[in-house]
Order: structure tokens, then C-alpha cells, then sequence
């Protein structure tokens, strides 16, 4: 049968069993929404800005593991949505973006509302189309959904000028699509996870290092068991956080920048460093030199060979689905009836719990002032370390980050790579819709709550009882640290001045807003909100304006050269 | 070090911008870059002379590889190989450096394709290196026009790249 390019698009994402997708309609789309228009198993979120549908499509995936998936107009849609799509793309996130295009004939005349969007979106996108005939629609959207979810995930776009949404051609949907110039390599050659085993049964000072590529690939169960089996030490970036239970004990924290001193110390001083779909990131491991000069031996296991020797040099290197590659290591170890010597095992732990002592998150827990650090635990408290967690980027993410222990992947939601503000919020939405009942907190501060301040209104729209966790400090603290530290308290432009009433203002979208200034009032304040089932809660938490996050590697310095709190 | 990379992609419009656009994203030096069609009209081939130390290329040939046109990538420079570029260049030929031009010409076995009472356009195919001499040869001031093609490459004896 004939069907149209609209239609085609439509029956495409039916195929795929997409049952949301985020949009704003335009001119170039319209087409495509008449159609929507007319069925019901597709659904449509009207966001309040592009950026805002990017976001919500990609915390959609990122808490479901399915595609997210954003619809747009051309032109200025498209630019709106830039922001989100290179915020998936940093993080490897699995969506396909589809936008309007001028019709065919206009494209290259200046038109009205055209971009060049697959010029202005190929750094930051896996892959991009323009479809230029209906013919070829279907097999560029199987396309679109086959590269975002295999090898290295990440957004792709299928750009569609208006008169091929129009037009008519034959519609049958591929069941599968191979490319011949696309092939990634997804099985771990076995030689070289042999010559890993081995390096880590041999190990005296063994770290694990987990990534996000471990939460992407739903491996965090292989990793469990086999960080269990060895009895080593495991540490999550920010983007594997949620990949190993946060509340086990052979778990250290969070290492980098603002990771825990254990973590950073076990990072540099290990003999055997075992590197799960982790990419070595300047956050990390600081200064690549400073991080060479103690010896160890690396394995590092990723799906992307790009990944592997890019700022350190590795000595196993293996690429491959992490889950499988686990799953090999798993056999070879429990076949072999080796163990890790108990011994130096036993010395290194006590190394490490030495470390420990540090106590390198404590904070002060009498202040008169509210805490964000206290904040953070009583939510984790209250909400039975269960929840989704949001975030938006800044001080109040790294906080959210030590103090929520995530035993479950996916539950973490930010933007590690890029570092977004103005994603907490939207991302939320995607997560409360995938996610029907569950609890959802973002995570937030005043700034970054304010870049997209307008998705207060598409959570109305849809009943969606997001707790929005303010951490007010009147100031872009993550900045203002900076400044403090680097810049001799210069505070250049940090200061949050002409605040909104937010309570007010969630008000006037019409949810609850409740405003939280002593430290008394905190988990009172947290409990009735998360009772509120039905509603959308926003919590301005006043809190300590001088607080810093600790610990600190300065940028460019070595991962030990760690600021704590008790220095300052 | 220089290294010459010999890329199959895609003869799709946009593989070339993605090509480019990655060296200049990424911040990787491109020397030259030449680019056509094969006996496959669905493929082009693509010869990329850069520098950068090994870790460098390793880098770009990843990155390459990651590519999703492209189809397959060889560092020619990892083994024997041939290595070719067309220079035009039209020089002023009067009076007495006319006869002077044509002998330097043969000698570089270049041929002269145009010629005009006051000048010669010559063709010549070498490697770089070869079309260096030869400019360096002749006086800076007589040179009109230069016009290069950078290298195309393609491996020795039973070395072959195509899918
Ligand atoms: C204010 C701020 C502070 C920050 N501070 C820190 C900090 O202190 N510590 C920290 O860790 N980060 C920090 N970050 C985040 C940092 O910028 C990086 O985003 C993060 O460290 C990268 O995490 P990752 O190495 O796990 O890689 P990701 O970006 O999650 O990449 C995943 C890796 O896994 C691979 N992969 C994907 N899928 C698979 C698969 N199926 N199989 C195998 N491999 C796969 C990918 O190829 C990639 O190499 C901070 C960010 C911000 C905004
Ligand atoms: C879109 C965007 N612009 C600028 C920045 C730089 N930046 C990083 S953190 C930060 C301040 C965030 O302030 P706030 O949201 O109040 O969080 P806090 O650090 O105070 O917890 C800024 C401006 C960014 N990450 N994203
Ligand atoms: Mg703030």
C-alpha cells in the first residue's frame, strides 16, 4: 500500500514499539503531526522548549534502556535541540532525533525557518541522515534505530524535508539492516580476556574501575559477581554510578575530581587496574602523566577501540560488549579453581581501610545552616535509596553523587560529559513517564533550575509528581568554588542575584512549592513531599552558601593531590 | 612523523565534510587530501597524508574507523608502498631560459602541456618530494602558477585495499 512520508514515519516508530515521543510542532513537521494526530499508540509529550525534548527523550532512555526518541520543526527547532543532542552524545545515550527540513527544492535557497542541520549536528550525533526520496524513509529509520543502540551507543538524526513527508512510497518496514561499512566488533578476543584473568589472579593491589559502559550495557549484575568473586575493590565514575551496589562494602566511592580519598589513593596505587567501559576521562584520573608515573598494568575492556589508548596507554586491552567479556572472565575464573592471593589481598584492603579513616565526606552535621550534604542523606533516607535520581550540573550534583547511594543502575540520571544545567528537570519527565509510580527526585540548584524553568509546565500537562530537591545557595557555587580556590575569591558573575519566589513560581505552573530555610525542617519537609503522590513538589532548600565540595583534585593535577575538607 | 592513510568510504554526499570535519574537530593535521570515485561507483577512495606521533595516529585511525561511512582505513606508511602527485606549474619561458626550461623539464621527466611565446605549463607526476626539487630548481621568479594535487597512494605487490 501507498503511504505517505508522514505516515511512513508514524508506522515506523509503531514498528519499533515506541510509545512516547518528545516534540514541538512547526511548519516543516506539521505533516508529521497531522498524523500523530490520528492514531493513538504513538504518544506525544509537548515540551515547553526543544532542549527540554531532547532531555526528556534521553532520561526516557537512560532509566528504561530503550531508544528516546525526539521530534522537532526545522530551523530553530533544531538549534533548540542542539544542546540536548550533544549532551546524549558525550554520554553515549541511544536516541533518534527526527527533524523537519524545508521541502527539497528550498534547501540551499535561504529559506524560511531552513538550517544546514545535518552540518550543524554531525560533531555532536553517531550518525545523520537527510532523506531525500520517501523511498528511501523506512530503511533510514531502521537505520537510525539500528546504529543508536549497537556497538557504542549514541543520538542519531534523520533529517525530513517537508514535501517527503508528502510524498508517496510503498511501505514496508526492513526486519533487520546490516551495513557494510559498519561492523563494530562486539566479541572479546578470548587470548586476550585469558591473559586478563590471569593478570588479575596474579594481582597484589587490584582496583576495579566501572563506567558507564557497564550501566549502558546492563552488566552491571556480571560486574557484581565478579568484583564479588575476586573480593577487589570497586570504585563507579560518575557515569557508573548505580553499575556496582553503592552500599556494598567492597565498594570505595566514587573516584575523580570530587571522588572519595580511598578511591583516588586505590586508583594510583594499584599494581593491577581492571577498567570496565570507562574512558580515562580528564575528571578522572587528572593529569594522564601524573597518573603513568606509578607502575600498574591495565586492562580495559570497551566497545569502542577509539576508547582504548586514547590518554593512557593499556596493557590488555580488549574490545567488546563489557557484559559478554564479563561473562567470559566469570567462566574462566570459576573453571580454573584459582583465587586472588588471600594474603596481599588481606594487606591491600587494610591499605585501603586505612584510607578510609579519612573519613573524607564528613561535613559538619551541627551547623546552624542547612547542609546540602544533610539534605542529599535524608532524601536517600526517605526515600529508601530507591529513587530515580536527576540531576542538573554543578555543586549540588557532585553532592548528589557522594551521598546517594545507588545500589541499582540506571537510577542516576545526569550529564556527565558535557555537563548540561537545564537537564535535571526535563530528564525527570522522560524518567517519570517510563516509569510510571516510581519515585523521581531532581536534584537541583537555582541556576541551573532556571535553564529550563518552562517543563514546570509540560510536568502539569501530564500529571508527572516529579520532587524538584532546590539546593539554593544564591549561588552558581560550583563556579563560586573555583573562584574561591583559584581565583582569590574574586566571585566574578556568580552570584544568583533576583532570585525568583520559587515557591511562587512552582505555584503559578500550578504544583506545590514549599520553601525549607533550617535544618530542623529538612526531613519533615522531604517526607510530605514524597507522600504527595499525585503532585508535583518543589523544594527550596536555603542552604549553606559557603559550602564546598570536597574532596578536590585540582584541574590538571594528579588524582592524590586531593583537597579535603579538613585542609581548609 | 608523516604518515599516508588510504580511506574507503561511501560514495555517499557528507562522508567527505564528516571526513574533514573530524580532523578539524579533533584538532589532527591534514597535509593533503585527495578524493574519487573507485571502479565501484558506490565507493570512493580517499588518500590522507598527515603527521603526528603514533599515538596520534592511532587516534585518527580509531576515530576514522568509527566513522559510519567509512568502510575501511590502511596506513600505507606501515609497509612499501607507491606514492604519487600531479603538479601543474606554468613558468615564463622567454629568450634564452626557454631551452633552459624545456631540458629541465625532460630531465624531470615532466611534459610541457601549453605553451605560449612567453611561457610553458608543465605536467609532472612524482612524489612530493620529486615536485619540491624540481620547483626548488627552477628560479622562484619564473614560477607563474602552481597547481597540486597531493599524493595518492597504493601498496605494493600483493598489498591491497578494497573490500
Ligand atoms: C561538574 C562535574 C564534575 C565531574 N566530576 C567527576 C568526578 O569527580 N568523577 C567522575 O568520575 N566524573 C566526573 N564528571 C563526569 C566526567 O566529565 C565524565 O562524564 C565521566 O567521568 C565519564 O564517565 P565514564 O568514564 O564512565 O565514561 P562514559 O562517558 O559513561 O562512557 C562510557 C564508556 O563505555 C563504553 N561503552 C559504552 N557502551 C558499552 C558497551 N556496551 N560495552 C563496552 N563498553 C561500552 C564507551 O565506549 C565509553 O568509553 C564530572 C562532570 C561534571 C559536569
Ligand atoms: C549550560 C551551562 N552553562 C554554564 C555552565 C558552567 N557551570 C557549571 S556549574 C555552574 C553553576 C551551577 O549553579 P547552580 O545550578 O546553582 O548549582 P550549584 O553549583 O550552586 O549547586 C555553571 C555556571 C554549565 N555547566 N552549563
Ligand atoms: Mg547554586
Amino acid at each position: 500500500m501507498q503511504l505517505t512520508g508522514a505516515e511512513i514515519v508514524i508506522r515506523c516508530l509503531q514498528e519499533e514499539g515506541v510509545d512516547y515521543v518528545f516534540g514541538y510542532p512547526g511548519g516543516a513537521v506539521l505533516n508529521i503531526y497531522d498524523e500523530l494526530f490520528k492514531q493513538d499508540k504513538v504518544k506525544h509529550v509537548l515540551v515547553r522548549h526543544e532542549q527540554g525534548a531532547v532531555h526528556a527523550a534521553d532520561g526516557y532512555s537512560r532509566s528504561s534502556q530503550k531508544v528516546g526518541v525526539a521530534l522537532v520543526t526545522s530551523g530553530p527547532g533544531v538549534t533548540n535541540a542542539v544542546t540536548g543532542i550533544a549532551t546524549a552524545y558525550m554520554d553515549s545515550i541511544p536516541l533518534v532525533m527526527l527533524t523537519g527540513q524545508v521541502p527539497t527544492h528550498a534547501i540551499g535557497q535561504d529559506a524560511f525557518q531552513e538550517c544546514d542541520t545535518v552540518g550543524i549536528t554531525r560533531p555532536c550525533v553517531k550518525h545523520n541522515f537527510l532523506v531525500k526520496d520517501v523511498n528511501d524513509l523506512a530503511l533510514t529509520i531502521k537505520k537510525a534505530f539500528y546504529l543508536a543502540t549497537t556497538g557504542r551507543p549514541g543520538p542519531v538524526l534523520v533529517d525530513i524535508p517537508k514535501d517527503v513527508t508528502q510524498a508517496k512510497a510503498e511501505f514496508s518496514y526492513p526486519k533487520t539492516v546490516s551495513l557494510r561499512s559498519y561492523n563494530p566488533v562486539t566479541r572479546g578476543h578470548t587470548g586476550q580476556i585469558k591473559k586478563a584473568v590471569q593478570l588479575l589472579l596474579e594481582a597484589k593491589r587490584p582496583m576495579v574501575y566501572a563506567g558507564g559502559g557497564v550501566v549502558l550495557n546492563n552488566a552491571a549484575p556480571q560486574l557484581t559477581r565478579l568484583v564479588r568473586l575476586l573480593g577487589f575493590p570497586c570504585t563507579n565514575t560518575l557515569m557508573g554510578l548505580g553499575g556496582f551496589p553503592g552500599t556494598d562494602p567492597q565498594f570505595t566511592g566514587m573516584l575523580g575530581m570530587h571522588g572519595t580519598y580511598e578511591s583516588n589513593m586505590a586508583m594510583q596505587h594499584c599494581d593491577v587496574l581492571l577498567a570496565v567501559g570507562a574512558r580515562f576521562d580528564d575528571r578522572v584520573i587528572g593529569d594522564p602523566a601524573n597518573y603513568l608515573r606509578t607502575d600498574r598494568k591495565i586492562i580495559h575492556i570497551d566497545i569502542d577501540p577509539s576508547s582504548i589508548s586514547k590518554r593512557v596507554k593499556v596493557d590488555v586491552p580488549i574490545v567488546g560488549y563489557v557484559g559478554d567479556v564479563l561473562d567470559e572472565m566469570l567462566k574462566l575464573i570459576e573453571s580454573s579453581g584459582q583465587r586472588p592471593d588471600a594474603a596481599a589481598l588481606k594487606s591491600w584492603w587494610s591499605e585501603i581501610k586505612e584510607w578510609q579513616r579519612k573519613d573524607c565526606l564528613n561535613y559538619d552535621r551541627k551547623s546552624a545552616l542547612i547542609k546540602p550534604q544533610f539534605v542529599i542523606e535524608k532524601l536517600y533516607e526517605i526515600t529508601g535509596g530507591d529513587a530515580f535520581v536527576t540531576s542538573d550540573v554543578g555543586q549540588h550534583q557532585m553532592w548528589a553523587a557522594q551521598y546517594y547511594k545507588f545500589d541499582k543502575p540506571r537510577r542516576w540520571i545526569n550529564s556527565g560529559g558535557l555537563g548540561t544545567m537545564g537537564f535535571g528537570l526535563p530528564a525527570a519527565m522522560g524518567v517519570q513517564l517510563v516509569n510510571p509510580g516510581a519515585t523521581v527526585a531532581c536534584v537541583t540548584g537555582e541556576a541551573s533550575i532556571q535553564m529550563c524553568i518552562q517543563e514546570l509546565s509540560t510536568c502539569k500537562q501530564y500529571h508527572l509528581p516529579i520532587k524538584i530537591v532546590n539546593l539554593n545557595n544564591r549561588y552558581m557555587g560550583m563556579v563560586r568554588q573555583w573562584q574561591q580556590f583559584f581565583y582569590g575569591n574574586r566571585y566574578a558573575e556568580s552570584y544568583m542575584d533576583a532570585l525568583p519566589d520559587f515557591v511562587k513560581l512552582a505555584e503559578a505552573y500550578g504544583h506545590t512549592g514549599v520553601k525549607v530555610e533550617k535544618p530542623g525542617d529538612v526531613e519533615g519537609a522531604l517526607k510530605d513531599a514524597f507522600k504527595q503522590k499525585e503532585r508535583l513538589v518543589f523544594l527550596d532548600f536555603i542552604t549553606d552558601q559557603t559550602e564546598n565540595v570536597f574532596p578536590m583534585v585540582p584541574g590538571g593535577k594528579g588524582l592524590t593531590e586531593m583537597i579535603l575538607a579538613e585542609e581548609l | 612523523m608523516r604518515h599516508i592513510l588510504s580511506i574507503l568510504v561511501e560514495n555517499e554526499a557528507g562522508a567527505l565534510s564528516r571526513i574533514s570535519g573530524l580532523f578539524s574537530a579533533r584538532g589532527y593535521n591534514i597535509e593533503s587530501l585527495t578524493v574519487a570515485p573507485t571502479e565501484d561507483a558506490t565507493m570512493s577512495r580517499m588518500t590522507i597524508v598527515t603527521v603526528g606521533s603514533d599515538d596520534v595516529i592511532e587516534q585518527i585511525t580509531k576515530q576514522l574507523n568509527k566513522l559510519v561511512e567509512v568502510v575501511k582505513v590502511i596506513d600505507l606508511s606501515d609497509g612499501n608502498h607507491i606514492e604519487r602527485e600531479l603538479m601543474l606549474v606554468k613558468v615564463r619561458a622567454a629568450g634564452k631560459d626557454r631551452d633552459e626550461m624545456k631540458r629541465l623539464a625532460e630531465i624531470f621527466r615532466g611534459s610541457i602541456l601549453d605553451v605560449t611565446d612567453k611561457s610553458y605549463t608543465i605536467e609532472l607526476t612524482g612524489t612530493g618530494s620529486k615536485l619540491d626539487a624540481f620547483l626548488q630548481a627552477i628560479e622562484p621568479g619564473v614560477i607563474l602558477e602552481t597547481v597540486r594535487t597531493g599524493a595518492s597512494g597504493i601498496g605494493r605487490g600483493e598489498r591491497i585495499l578494497r573490500i
